[in-house]
């Protein structure tokens, strides 16, 4: 087996007095789906955010793909590229079309000309199945259509992990499914994928192994199966019973 | 003679619209000139130190405030005269078109600079996030991602200052400026007639109508569905 694609050790992070990841330990494998669930504040966002250093974490280290994300002298906008983020809200930029969004960090980042990096953004545009949105504004798409462009955006630069937060919590029930499937298709791609959710249904389904967090620690993590049929921590069942509930 | 006739003789003068007319087109592309110039510089300044301020250095936020605050503060007549009566003590004069440039280009510069601020820090974090998170700069998350959606916002608000602030053209007038208003004040005094002030307000709604259309227009173009 190939050591792991992205190794987080010790990571803790504070804001201010809040002491927020106390100690988290996370290796992924090359192609593991591997799923977070936790109560609300429990610190998944900020875990994830860590792992690209969209936070800085207050002590631990962090290699993704070989490269040391914490050491000064790594380009960290070099480092960024192979670490694809799928945020809840979107975030795509209003004033680009849906090829001008999955294009600027091709062009401006990469390099590329123009042509090339248009016809990479297509090549993503059409692996979620949303080529013939190119031209369309944000604003002109559905909730699902949107984070599909993101998801297209995120994977035009060919990263090696995918990190996603909360991907389908803003959305409408009914659009839920495309983004879902969307997720699946680049899983079955053989992408490396950490994904926070409470989506049970994907998870039974899609992941390798569950991980629940409560208070900023791995409570306990496992294979789908065992975490939701027998979690073995008295938090683990509370939450998912509670969850349970909730989708009944 | 009627009051009728009175009045017209008075603001509706042929005799001395003709004989002023020349003076008050002269001033016209004068007010266009001047004010050309405090928006150019004006608007260039205040952009460039809202960018500085999104910086983020402290020190250089606190001094950018100071001078912002104290050009928002001050009245631009008073900058204006401080400027063009004040220097020369100091040794350093100015013509009066200079120091109407170089005051009102200041009083724009501050008003503009709060107002990108505002559009920059109206710009949802998350662009910010995703920008960065594939790999794009400060600069060039800035450049590409923020400031486009940021002047967008402002276009309106920035447009009703720029307006604002180059009518105060007028003001070079108390400094031998013979814009629009110096013009026809220079026509009113010669003649003994008000009817080239006529003149001079006909002049500033032909130049501020087509300004304030211009800037309807401007709104409706940057404007986006979200
Ligand atoms: N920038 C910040 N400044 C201060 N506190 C923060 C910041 N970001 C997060 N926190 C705090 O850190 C804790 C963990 O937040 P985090 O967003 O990681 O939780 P989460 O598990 O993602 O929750 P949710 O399920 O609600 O998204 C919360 O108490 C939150 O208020
Ligand atoms: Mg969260």
């Amino acid at each position: 087996m190939p050591g792991p694609i992205l190794e987080a050790r010790g990571l803790h992070k504070h804001f201010g007095h809040l002491h927020v990841l106390k100690g988290v330990d996370l290796l992924v494998q090359e192609r593991e789906l591997v799923f977070v669930i936790g109560p609300s504040g429990s610190g998944k966002s900020t875990l994830l955010r860590c792992l690209n250093r969209l936070e800085e974490p207050s002590a631990g280290s962090i290699t993704v793909d070989g490269i040391d994300l914490l050491d000064r002298r790594t380009d960290i906008n070099k480092a960024r590229q192979r670490i694809g983020m799928v945020f809840q809200s979107f975030n795509l930029y209003p004033h680009m079309t849906a090829l001008g969004n999955v294009a600027l960090a091709l062009r401006k980042v990469q390099g590329r000309g123009r042509a090339e990096a248009e016809a990479r953004a297509r090549e993503a545009l059409d692996r979620v199945h949303l080529a013939d949105r190119a031209g369309h504004y944000p604003g002109q798409l559905s909730g699902g259509q949107q984070q599909r462009v993101a998801i297209a955006r995120a994977i035009a630069l060919e990263p090696r992990v995918m990190l996603f937060d909360e991907p389908t919590s803003a959305l409408d029930p009914e659009l839920v499914g495309g983004v879902l499937a969307a997720m699946r298709e680049l899983r079955e791609s053989g992408m490396t994928m950490v994904v926070v959710s409470h989506e049970m249904g994907f998870a039974r389904a899609a992941a390798d192994r569950v991980i629940f967090m409560d208070g900023g620690r791995i409570v306990e993590q496992g294979p789908p199966a065992a975490i939701f049929g027998a979690p073995q921590e008295e938090r683990t069942r509370a939450f998912i019973g509670q969850i349970e509930r909730n989708h009944a | 003679m009627s009051n009728w006739d009175r009045f017209l003789d008075s603001f509706f003068n042929a005799r001395v619209a003709a004989e002023y007319l020349p003076k008050v087109i002269e001033g016209f592309w004068l007010t266009i000139l001047l004010a050309g110039c405090i928006i150019l510089t004006g608007l260039a300044a205040g952009l460039a130190l809202a960018v500085l301020r999104s910086l983020g250095i402290r020190p250089l936020n606190w001094l950018i405030i100071f001078v912002v605050d104290l050009f928002r503060a001050l009245p631009p007549l008073v900058v204006i005269v401080l400027l063009y009566f004040g220097l020369p003590a100091a040794g350093l004069s100015m013509s009066g078109f200079a120091a109407a440039w170089l005051s009102l280009s200041l009083v724009l510069m501050a008003f503009a600079e709060e107002i990108v601020w505002a559009g920059i820090t109206a710009v949802p974090r998350g662009q910010w996030e995703a920008a960065r998170s594939t790999g794009l700069g400060f600069a060039q998350t800035l450049g590409w991602v923020v400031l486009p959606q940021a002047l967008r916002m402002v276009v309106p608000p920035l447009t009703n200052r720029t307006i604002a602030i180059t009518k105060g053209t007028a003001l070079a007038s108390v400094v031998a400026v013979q814009e629009i208003l110096g013009a026809a004040q220079a026509g009113v005094s010669f003649s003994f007639n008000p009817t080239p002030l006529t003149l001079g307000a006909l002049a500033y709604l032909v130049l501020f109508l087509p300004v304030v259309i211009l800037g309807r227009w401007v709104e409706a173009r940057f404007a986006w569905k979200r």
